[in-house]
């Protein structure tokens, strides 16, 4: 029986060992809930993004725990701080380099729109160059505002048709 | 098979009775997790061995000097806290004494006192999230866990003074943003109280540790004529064997009236400058607990700044000259003379210059920040030859050096 | 140090007027051989800084190259500045033989003011990448920027990115640096490029 509930649904006194949901369902609760940010670190919102790592803030209560520096093992980026010209190339070829599916944070207001920085060197917001799902307002933003946007980014996640994503071309 | 294709056959060795090989050109950034920010550095190897080093920098340049010809005096502060972002307190008291001296003026002992100790604290910020970076790329992880708890602390201090964890933008020209709240004083001195333990505690993870003793010692050694050649200033420079430091040798914002030691070390490499930093920690809690000691009372900014220093807020709200006065101050600019000044203040990462050129006015008309990092990175090309890539990881963690300010 | 004690030795070096430290001018010519002296016999052996003044396209000589020099003995700064002889292609020598660190510092001053220094080893950009086809503090480059290519030919045949000039609004909203005439020092919209009578260049945000 299929219904509109996305939520996992679990009767030990029918079902016994068997979970009958929906493929969406696991497929966002798995992604969701391991998403391995690739930190593209630039400047101070860099250090705010640390401490989110950090044992105060501890971001790997959200499963987002594992740094990975190489594009092709992590499934969100976080671009934390200033996109100049000069860097938004190398950001657009570690953004290709990721496998799908892939998400982006926009941290702070450098990253967003370009912040405060309104010169000839900086890229008024990293969305010219990818395509971003969750900004984070705050310069730079709390961890915890970075906390919430991991939070959104999982509520986000949990939306999408994934199932069909999965076989389209 | 085509000749372009054919390899030199395995194992052929040249006239000199050596392997055949070529160097390999490896390119480590800009985005990297050693590179403390965006760093690029092109290396030419043979092997493992580094045979060039180039630095590319410029990956966080966002046009602060063309900014500055922009804003006027107090507009550019929050720009000078996103230069080293790890210590914002630190420049934005270099920028506002740089600015000072443009007006010849001399602001109160107790504002003084509170750009002192906002610098000291900032400095023990910065030596600790350098010491947790070296730490990380060196393979410690914990040390850098600890590290970050002990600057959160800081930061709970900071937020209470300022308004913000970091980016504080608290100096303002002729004063401050707003005097310290009443129990913060206390607060610094509980903060003092329990930081050295818990600093020895994090250093003793790494001080004698074998692994961290056998990635430091003798890597990426720079002589004393080097370090003054290339422009290296704070811990670089006196961990090669130069006692260079500006708040003893040009006492600015009263350091004059503290006690205090620099830490010089002997051999120039990587662990002379790991060393050099834990004891300038040691020393900042020293001049904390002076400065607490002797806090003075008084006027927080100048009091005599009638173009420069806005007036307090219930007199704008009230009285009609000061409402013009605080309109002209926020349109036009604290108005300066015309003239050069050239001001350097001993950041913790060095010396961090401020070179402003006024036409008078409240916008300058060139304004140069002279970066240590910039200055400190110049080395690379030099320093990093002859060691391997893990040595170069070790010498870019040891010089501790933040984009945000080499790139401006 | 002074112009005074330096001219006995360098007839052509005159006193600068400073508000803080003793400062001098030199021509360009005469930099190398006055700051080896300052370095060897004078005590100055630290190279602070190496930069640049443009003082606006009207202005002749337009560009001055100003050092920086720190005396780690007497803990005193001396600040020399060189004005560059032509104003269409501004260049003075290089001093990187005498303090390894202004190889950075020179490369500096020519990615942002189009400088030359003759004898250079090694004169590209530093900040901006290479092949950016101006020279962004010059007095007549807009804070906002210039059209230009992005330097990575992959990335813009894909993305279809340019370095396009920031949106300033109308802003920044500030007085301009050393007007007298009050009606001039009103703090005014710096962005000229759309206003009131002039409406917005088509493609800006």
């Amino acid at each position: 029986m299929v219904s509109a509930n996305t939520e996992l649904a679990y009767n030990s006194k029918i079902e016994g060992e068997v979970i009958v949901t929906r493929a969406d369902a696991v497929i966002n609760w798995i992604r969701s809930n391991s998403m391995w940010p690739m930190p593209m670190g630039l400047a101070c919102c860099a250090i705010e993004l640390m401490a989110a790592g950090a044992s105060r803030f501890d971001i790997a209560r959200f499963g987002a725990e594992v740094m990975r520096f190489s594009p092709r093992q992590a499934d969100v980026m976080i671009v934390a701080g200033t996109v100049t010209y000069k860097m938004a190339t190398s950001l657009r070829r570690i953004y290709d380099q990721m496998a799908s599916p892939k998400w982006v944070i926009a941290m702070g207001a450098c990253a967003s729109t370009g912040g405060m920085y309104r010169s000839y060197a900086v890229l008024q917001g990293v969305d010219r160059i990818v395509p971003v799902d969750i900004y984070v307002s705050g310069c730079p933003p709390r961890p915890e505002a970075l906390l919430d946007a991991v939070i959104k980014l999982q509520a986000k996640i949990s939306r999408e048709p994934s199932a069909k994503n999965l076989f389209k071309a | 098979m085509p000749a372009e294709y054919a390899y030199p056959d395995a194992g052929a060795k040249n006239a000199a009775g050596e392997f055949e090989t070529e160097k390999m050109s490896l390119s480590m950034g800009p985005s990297h997790p050693s590179t403390h920010g965006v760093l690029r550095l092109q290396m030419e190897l043979d092997g493992e061995v580094v045979t060039k080093a180039d630095p590319v920098i410029g990956y966080l340049h966002r046009g602060d000097e063309k900014i500055a010809e922009n804003m006027t005096y107090n507009q550019f502060v929050p720009y000078t806290d996103r230069l080293d972002y790890l210590a914002p307190l630190a420049n934005n008291m270099a920028y506002a004494i740089a600015v000072e001296r443009l007006a010849k003026l001399e602001v109160p002992a107790r504002c003084q006192a509170i750009r002192v100790i906002t610098a000291e604290l900032a400095r023990i910020s910065a030596h600790l999230m350098g010491l947790g970076a070296y730490g990380i790329d060196v393979g410690a992880w914990t040390v850098f866990l600890y590290s970050f708890t002990e600057r959160e602390k800081l930061y709970r201090l900071f937020e209470e003074l300022t308004g913000a964890r970091f980016t504080t933008s608290y100096t303002r020209i002729g004063g401050l943003q707003r005097d310290v709240p009443p129990g913060w004083i206390e607060k610094v001195g509980g903060f003092c109280e329990q930081f050295l333990p818990l600093l020895e505690e994090m250093l003793q993870l790494l001080t004698r540790n074998k692994i961290f003793l056998d990635r430091s010692v003798g890597i990426g050694v720079i002589t004393k004529e080097d370090a003054l050649a290339y422009g290296l200033t704070g811990p670089n420079l006196r961990g090669s064997g130069v006692p260079f430091d500006l708040r003893k040798d040009k006492p600015y914002s009263g350091y004059e009236q503290y006690d205090f030691d620099v830490a010089v070390g002997t051999k120039g490499d990587c662990y002379d400058r790991y060393l050099v930093r834990a004891e300038e920690m040691r020393q900042s809690v020293r001049i904390l607990q002076q400065a607490i000691a002797k806090f003075p009372d008084g006027p927080w900014h100048a009091t005599d700044a009638r173009k420069i220093f806005a007036p307090p807020k219930d007199k704008i709200l009230t009285s009609m000259e000061e409402l013009i006065q605080n309109f002209m101050l926020v349109t036009e600019g604290p108005q300066m003379p015309a003239g050069e000044v050239y001001f350097e203040a001993e950041n913790p990462k060095g010396t961090l210059g401020f070179y402003i050129v006024s036409k008078g006015g409240g916008v300058p008309w060139r304004l140069k920040i002279r970066s240590p990092s910039f200055c400190n990175l110049s080395i690379l090309p030099k320093v990093c030859v002859g060691n391997m890539v893990s040595d170069v990881v070790s010498i870019l963690g040891s010089l501790d050096f933040v984009m945000g300010e080499c790139d401006r | 140090m002074t112009a005074a004690d330096l001219k006995a030795q360098f007839p052509e070096v005159t006193e600068r007027p400073s508000l803080d430290h003793p400062a001098v001018n030199v021509p360009a010519a005469g930099v190398p051989a006055l700051l080896r002296h300052l370095r060897d016999a004078a005590g100055f052996d630290f190279l602070a800084d190496v930069t640049a003044v443009d003082w606006s396209q009207g202005v002749s000589p337009r560009f001055t190259v100003v050092y920086h020099l720190y005396s780690t003995e007497r803990h005193d700064y001396l600040r020399v500045a060189a004005d560059c002889p032509d104003d269409a292609a501004p260049a003075v020598p290089t001093i990187t033989d005498l303090w390894a660190g202004a190889n950075w510092h020179e490369r500096e001053a020519y990615d942002m003011f189009g400088i030359g220094f003759a004898g250079h080893p090694d004169l590209r950009r530093i900040l901006m990448w290479e092949g950016y086809p101006y020279f962004p503090l010059r007095k007549e480059f807009p804070l906002a920027g210039i059209d230009a290519e992005l330097p990575d030919p992959d990335v813009v045949a894909e993305t279809g990115a340019k370095a396009r000039p920031a949106p300033m609004a109308g802003g920044p909203f500030v007085a301009s640096s050393g007007e007298v005439n009050l009606a001039e020092a009103e703090p005014r919209a710096k962005d000229e490029s759309w206003n009131e009578r002039r409406p917005k260049p088509e493609g800006t945000d």
